[in-house]
């Protein structure tokens, strides 16, 4: 069971990001205790885990953060925690072993997410290849520039163009500003202090949104990838700060400390692709936990797809015939609006399909997915309780 | 009333040259229903080492702020203020260094009402204000707090106080003023007059909460995001503060005087009236029983110009820096690279003395410690003492069981010196006699290694001496500890001819590790602080023995304030030990030093103060009277005043002159950590120097220029 989840505001990475001056560590130790803070009957010794996610485990988000995190959130000393790392799929990791652990039936509350500070850790920073990747072209070179992994998707398919995925993003950031303007982002993000040139602030929302963008001033954006080329700083996500926690529990448990689920757990499904092309990973994900559950992508009402590139969003929709601009696909927007710090998106996801699944009764199963570095997609299917036939009829 | 709009505050700005400027930054934070908060930071751009402290320039920048941040409520544009710190610091209250650069009284005048005219802005926005107590808070520190409508703590805040009475002055930018109204009139007699006088005792966030000083405490890891979201509660009105220890009525009509009368009477009896601030602070919190802030604000304003201009500040300002910096930096200590690892310790003896040192090694070295003694009973008695001691923190939750189980494990007993050996650090406590302590050191030299340092406790003997039947007499060195040894803060550390600079360095260092500020003293009789102590308790015993009423005696030593009178010193160290104090200096400067035949009828008898059940002394004992009787020449209290000032300048310049310690500073530091000589006196030499005694003794003074008030 997904009880509830929040986030921090995203920040945008570097020294101009609110965020340079807050650790890492102490962004998802915020969004710990305002996890917390919003389900005091949850009895802090009964949490059987921690998990907190981050592609760079060094500094300020190392020494095993899921550990360091609950003991800095004020966690009794007896709630152990560790780290774990798929990349961008590293908060939906957490959540999505965590739970198996509680289907399994050995725990019954755990603490999952992320966290990615990619102003204090760049993208690639320390990195260290092996040369075999090379030597023997188990991958292109390109598999390690994200963004050259997206273009090879406007290769694959030449129908996705440029256009497309520009109209995407502006769709995007429309979704994303309505969605601000009627309050339902903010609901889930607790605020963090933070320490700036000119004193003390609070970041309350999300730093990198752009509701002003235009078609005509995406199309005018430099390709930094090729040239000539089709992925943009427009069209995709940007370098992000921001962490996420997620409550998850045994359904004994929720009924024990009288919590209220917003989602169950249908299924979930990791899988690989090349990594030259890693956008394309949640196909084959979606396609996997689609079986697994028994379900088909008609039965599904909602869909969270993590936008690290607009075109890969549009690559998994024109795989099951799905319109770029359907209703159902990242309602409020998307990761190209509001950022993705790479490890915390997940539980981004989740939040949000969460908060329309109270609002939508009428649907009954919602998807979160997400393209993986290095050739994966990750995706989880969720049942929402709030679930009605009646309202369902209705709509 | 004062206006201070219309003061012109340029001669404390000229002063502002090169203040370490503690800015103040503005963000706007959003609260609920659209109201927003400005967030006012203080910040000095340095890190937690250098805090934020308010100079001139500082308090003026701070108060344009708040000027600009009244326009914007005015204008609507923000709804409440709250002025927080950089981290782990809101503010460290005035900078010291500056306030004892004020060249007159007019000056120090302008000082007291800039910080009113600036901290009172706070109050003064037409919106709420808080502040967000983050961080250390000290003196101004705590009355920018103060002056808000509302406070929030951080749990972990370590140190939050009004030490200004420890330094000689008063809370005089509205403390004085705003705490007694805020949470009652004996909590801020604590907060202003005791804690201060306690060793500047500091509160931490749990006691500025249950005191009422911050209306509610969160913890760190959301300190800041909670308390906008508390004030965010209650400029909305959805959180109602209450404050149940603002005084009402009944306590301004019936307790508040009384509380004053009580405190004012326990302040005599325990510190006597010489130091001035803790009674103008008296006065000032008797004062704020009723009438305005502006009246108020305006005594702390004359009070503070009064204190900063007086000798007692600057004195204590004197004292405050050698405690903070000098004992900090041991003059003539040797490299510390040069000092030997201590990786097990051996005590001689295992009495009362040598117990106390090894529980002090144990603790704060941890370390094995071994100690011995003539026999296996002794030896027991003394691990058992030991490890009691051990159990008893225990008990106290002062160290955990893992704790306890690893330091009672570390202490061992023997009869056999062999099980020194592999000690590199061997301390004496045995009797003191020369025979005694050359003998077990020289026993002892044939078993541990010849770079082991040998240290001695003798507070008589000479060190040179007690090591002169060694074979490696260079790794001896005097460790001079005073009573009670877990408490004192002083060691005397005592170079001979022949100790040579590792020895001496090992000794720095461990002293520092054992939390005690070490001086360096020649191998002299008495060392510093029994030398100049044996001049006061000599020259009291002269005043008797000629007839002067013990009673005279200490009424003429009174004025310099110090922690006890020559008649309770002597019940405190025993009168066979005064009796021996005094022998011993009067041996070695025969010239210099009486030595009182009464002293020792005196010991013989036993009991010179008579005292009830309790311990508390009612007089003097009778009988010890009539042994003291029969001299015929009695001096006035005014005689013995200038007899003691013109004996303690004579020996303090002759102890400068030989080179005992390296400067006059040296001698100030152990009278104020080693004999608890008061900071007003600056130690001892400032003193010296104010009342004439230097001049009519050499011709000159100790300080130039002498350490002493603006105006005198």
């Amino acid at each position: 069971m997904f009880v509830d989840g929040v986030r921090t505001p995203f920040g945008r990475a570097g020294e101009k990001g609110m965020y340079w001056n807050t650790r890492a560590d102490d962004l998802v130790v915020k969004a710990i205790v305002g996890l917390l803070e919003r389900n005091p009957s949850v009895p802090k010794d009964r949490i059987d885990d921690v998990a907190i996610a981050a592609t760079t485990q060094t500094g300020d988000q190392g020494l095993t953060l899921g550990r360091t995190a609950a003991i800095l959130a004020g966690l009794p000393k007896s709630v152990p925690g560790f780290s774990i790392d798929r990349m961008c799929a590293g908060a939906m990791t957490s959540v999505a072993m965590l739970s198996g652990s509680i289907g399994f039936g050995q725990y019954d509350l755990a603490i999952g997410g992320g966290v990615e500070h990619m102003g204090h850790h760049p993208m690639g920073s320390g990195v260290d290849p092996n040369p075999r990747f090379v030597s023997e072209r188990m991958v292109s070179e390109d598999a390690l520039v994200m963004g050259a992994t997206a273009e090879r998707i406007h290769d694959r398919f030449p129908h996705l163009t440029k256009e497309r995925a520009d109209r995407y993003a502006l769709g995007s950031q429309q979704k994303t500003a309505a969605a601000y303007a009627a309050g339902k982002i903010q609901q889930d993000l607790v605020p963090v202090a933070i320490r700036t040139a000119e004193g003390w602030g609070l970041a309350t929302k999300d730093e990198v949104m752009r509701p002003e963008t235009t078609l005509e001033g995406l199309a005018g954006l430099k390709t930094p990838f090729r040239p000539h080329g089709r992925v943009t700083a427009g069209n995709a996500s940007g370098l992000n700060d921001g962490a996420t926690a997620a409550l998850l529990a045994s359904g004994s448990a929720a009924k024990e400390f009288g919590l209220q689920p917003k989602m169950k757990l249908v299924s979930y499904a990791f899988a690989g692709v090349d990594p030259e092309i890693m956008g394309i990973g949640p196909v084959p994900a979606t396609e996997k936990a689609l079986r697994r559950a028994g379900l088909k992508m008609d039965d599904i009402g909602l869909l969270e797809v993590n936008e690290a590139f607009a075109v890969q969003v549009l690559s998994l929709l024109d795989h099951y015939g799905i319109d770029d601009d359907d209703p159902r696909v990242n309602p409020w927007g998307g990761a190209i609006a509001v950022g993705h710090p790479l490890a915390s998106s997940g539980v981004r996801l989740m939040n949000q399909l969460a908060s329309q699944f109270a609002e939508r009764p009428d649907v009954r199963y919602g998807i979160t997915t997400m393209c993986v570095g290095l050739g994966q997609g990750g995706t989880m299917i969720w049942e929402n309780p709030n679930y009605s036939r009646k309202a369902a009829k209705k709509a | 009333m004062t206006d201070y709009t219309k003061i012109d505050f340029s001669a404390l700005t000229a002063m502002s040259d090169d203040e370490v400027v503690t800015h103040s930054y503005v963000r706007d934070v959003p609260l609920s229903e659209g109201r927003t908060l400005a967030l006012l930071t203080l910040d000095n751009g340095r890190d937690h080492t250098r805090p934020n402290t308010l100079g001139p320039a500082t308090l003026i920048e701070y108060g344009k702020t708040l000027d600009t941040l009244a326009e914007r409520a005015a204008r609507g544009e923000i709804h409440a203020v709250a002025v927080t710190g950089k981290p782990f610091i809101l503010a460290a209250g005035a900078d010291l260094s500056k306030v004892s650069e004020i060249p007159s009284r007019e000056v120090a005048l302008r000082m007291g009402q800039l910080g009113h005219h600036v901290l009172g802005k706070l109050s003064e926005l037409g919106v709420p204000s808080f502040a967000f107590v983050n961080g250390l808070a000290l003196g101004g520190g705590v009355e920018i707090a103060l002056h808000a409508d509302y406070r929030t703590v951080d749990a972990s805040v370590p140190a939050f106080a009004l030490p200004e009475v420890f330094l000689g002055l008063i809370p005089g930018w509205g403390g004085a003023t705003l705490l007694p109204n805020l949470i009652g009139i004996e909590n801020a007699l604590k907060v202003v007059v005791e804690n201060p006088l306690k060793q500047n005792r500091m509160l931490k966030a749990q006691e500025v909460l249950d005191l009422g000083i911050a209306d509610v405490m969160f913890p760190s890891v959301n300190y800041l995001e909670d308390s906008i979201r508390w004030a965010d509660g209650v400029v909305s009105g959805r959180i109602k503060v209450k404050r149940p220890n603002e005084p009402g009525k009944v306590e301004r009509l019936v307790k508040w005087d009384a509380a004053i009368g009580i405190a004012r009477k326990m302040l005599q009896s325990r510190i006597g009236t010489v130091p001035r601030s803790p009674y103008v602070a008296l006065d000032l919190l008797k004062a704020a029983k009723s009438g305005t802030r502006a009246e108020g604000f305006e005594r702390e304003d004359a009070a503070l110009a009064d204190l900063i201009a007086g000798d007692q500040f600057h004195a204590s300002v004197y004292a405050f820096n050698l405690v903070q910096k000098r004992a900090k930096r041991p003059a003539g200590a040797p490299d510390k690279a040069l000092a030997k690892p201590v990786t097990k310790v051996g005590v001689l003896g295992a009495g009362y003395m040598a117990s106390q040192f090894a529980l002090l090694f144990l603790r704060r070295l941890q370390v094995p410690v071994v100690i011995t003694d003539i026999d296996q009973a002794r030896v027991d008695k003394g691990v058992a003492s030991i490890t009691g001691e051990v159990d008893k923190l225990l008990e106290k939750g002062r160290i955990s069981p893992d704790e306890a189980n690893r330091l009672k494990a570390l202490v061992t007993g023997t009869t056999d010196k062999a099980d020194f050996a592999d000690c590199d650090w061997v301390i004496e406590a045995v009797f003191e006699e020369l025979a005694i302590k050359q003998d077990v050191f020289a026993e002892v030299e044939r078993y541990i290694s010849p770079e082991a340092v040998l240290a001695t406790n003798t507070s008589s003997l000479s060190v040179e001496q007690i090591g002169a039947k060694l074979q490696h007499p260079e790794r001896v060195v005097g460790f001079h500890f005073f009573t009670p040894v877990a408490v004192m803060p002083l060691i005397e550390v005592v170079k001979t001819p022949a100790t040579d600079d590792a020895t001496l360095s090992t000794a720095m260092v461990t002293a520092a590790k054992l939390k005690k500020n070490a001086v360096i003293t020649a191998d002299t009789p008495g060392f510093v602080v029994n030398r100049l102590l044996a001049v006061l308790l000599g020259e009291a015993m002269r005043a008797v023995d000629e007839g002067t009423s013990f009673q005279t005696v200490d009424e003429a030593i009174a004025p310099l304030g110090l922690p006890m009178a020559p008649s309770a010193l002597l019940d405190l160290v025993g009168l066979t030990v005064g009796a021996h104090v005094l022998d011993t200096h009067h041996a070695a400067f025969p010239d210099r030093f009486y030595r009182s035949e009464n002293l020792h009828k005196l010991a013989e008898y036993g009991t010179l103060l008579e005292k009830d059940d309790k311990g508390r002394v009612k007089g003097f004992d009778k009988d010890a009277l009539k042994i003291v009787s029969g001299g015929t020449n009695p001096s006035t209290a005014e005689d013995i005043l200038v007899r003691l000032q013109d004996g303690l300048a004579r020996e303090t310049k002759l102890m400068l002159d030989d080179q005992v310690v390296a400067a006059a500073e040296d001698i100030d530091l152990c009278m104020i950590l080693g004999a608890g000589f008061p900071f007003q006196m600056g130690g001892l030499t400032p003193y010296l120097d104010r009342v004439g005694a230097s001049e009519r003794v050499f011709g000159d003074t100790f300080h130039h220029p002498p350490v002493t008030g603006i105006d005198a």
